[in-house]
């Protein structure tokens, strides 16, 4: 079994509301040297593979599928033996 | 024409829109089920509001695919009518039904209110029955109602008038201030270029009802109810009113 993670973020240029609100709480909490926050999220997925280049295809697989969704969202996968 | 509501786990309107089309309108609706490929001949499918599968992972995400939309996909391909409101419109969006996608509300609150939404086009059986130009008075309850799409697509989108519904203000304009959640160009509900497929945020099935606050939800039901009625007018809530007098 391989393991793997598959990290989600909005696309540049996509409105992040969550982002931009933790931004405006930080500065109100004195971190003014905050100038932008982008949110996103991590997947760690355990998988079956033979070896780590099928292992990452089949994580690209299921990330252009239903992790991501690629209209608003791009994606970045590591795997580790 | 008959109806089809399709529940998902954690689909909160599928009665809603059951009980408009059964008890207000008296037009023929059953259920069907997410995990149920069959959509039992019906003429229209309704992908009601809620939080299918908890919003888990992206909001529609997961409904998309559930058993029943493979068949809900096949039925809109070759012409079928289907109706996404508000998580019906995001599941639309993730099976890539209907152009773009949804991000939280630009408040980060969700967004529980009235609204107004303009008719832009008639030109789909969903609003065939609507005057260009008419505004709506229906209420909203959502999060993620945040419609986003690059800029190609958005004027794409306004060149073909697919634009269906937009937020707008008393006067009928589009302004920033009656825009609840972000949503560029204020766009409330999109349908594809053949105009089968229409997704909205608003709750027309919350509005059937002078006691619910407002019953201009109707125009869209008589518009479809009517539009098979060879292009006649329906008088549907006429109808409706002699009806429901003579259960009573």
């Amino acid at each position: 079994m391989l393991k793997g993670t598959v990290k989600v973020r909005l696309k540049d240029g996509v409105l992040d509301p969550q982002g931009q609100t933790i931004r405006r709480a930080l500065a109100q909490m004195g971190y003014d040297w905050v100038r932008n926050v982008r949110t996103g999220r991590t997947f760690e997925v355990e998988i079956e593979a033979d070896d780590a280049l099928s292992a990452r295809g089949r994580l690209e697989e299921i990330s252009s599928k239903l992790l991501a969704n690629p209209v608003i969202e791009s994606f970045q996968v590591e795997v580790r033996s | 024409m008959r109806f089809g509501v399709v529940t998902f786990p954690g689909s909160n309107c599928d009665y809603d829109a059951y009980a408009a089309l059964r008890h207000v309108l008296c037009a023929p609706v059953e259920f069907l089920w997410h995990a149920d490929p069959d959509l039992k001949d019906v003429d229209c499918v309704i992908l009601p509001g809620g939080f299918s599968f908890g919003d888990y992972l992206r909001a529609g995400a997961i409904a998309r695919f559930s058993p029943v939309m493979n068949s809900v996909i096949r039925f809109a391909e070759s012409g079928g009518l289907v109706w996404g409101i508000c998580n019906g419109f995001q599941i639309l969006l993730e099976a890539g039904l209907l152009p773009g996608a949804m991000l939280r509300n630009s408040t980060m609150r969700f967004a529980c209110q009235w609204v107004r939404i303009k008719v832009e086009t008639t030109r789909t059986p969903f609003t065939r029955g609507c005057r260009p130009g008419q505004i709506l008075r229906i209420p909203i309850a959502h999060a993620e109602g945040n419609y986003y799409a690059d800029d190609e697509t958005i004027d794409q989108l306004e060149r073909s008038g697919q634009i269906v519904l937009r937020y707008v203000n008393a006067e009928g304009n589009p302004d920033d201030a009656s825009n609840p959640n972000g949503s560029r160009h204020n766009i409330a509900g999109i349908m594809n270029r053949e105009g089968n497929i229409l997704g909205m945020m608003p709750h027309p099935e919350r509005a059937v009802e002078p006691i619910l606050g407002s019953e201009d939800g109707l125009a869209l039901f008589n518009s479809l109810l009517g539009a098979t009625a060879a292009g006649m007018e329906t008088p549907m809530k006429a109808r409706v009113a002699s009806q429901r007098g003579a259960q009573v």
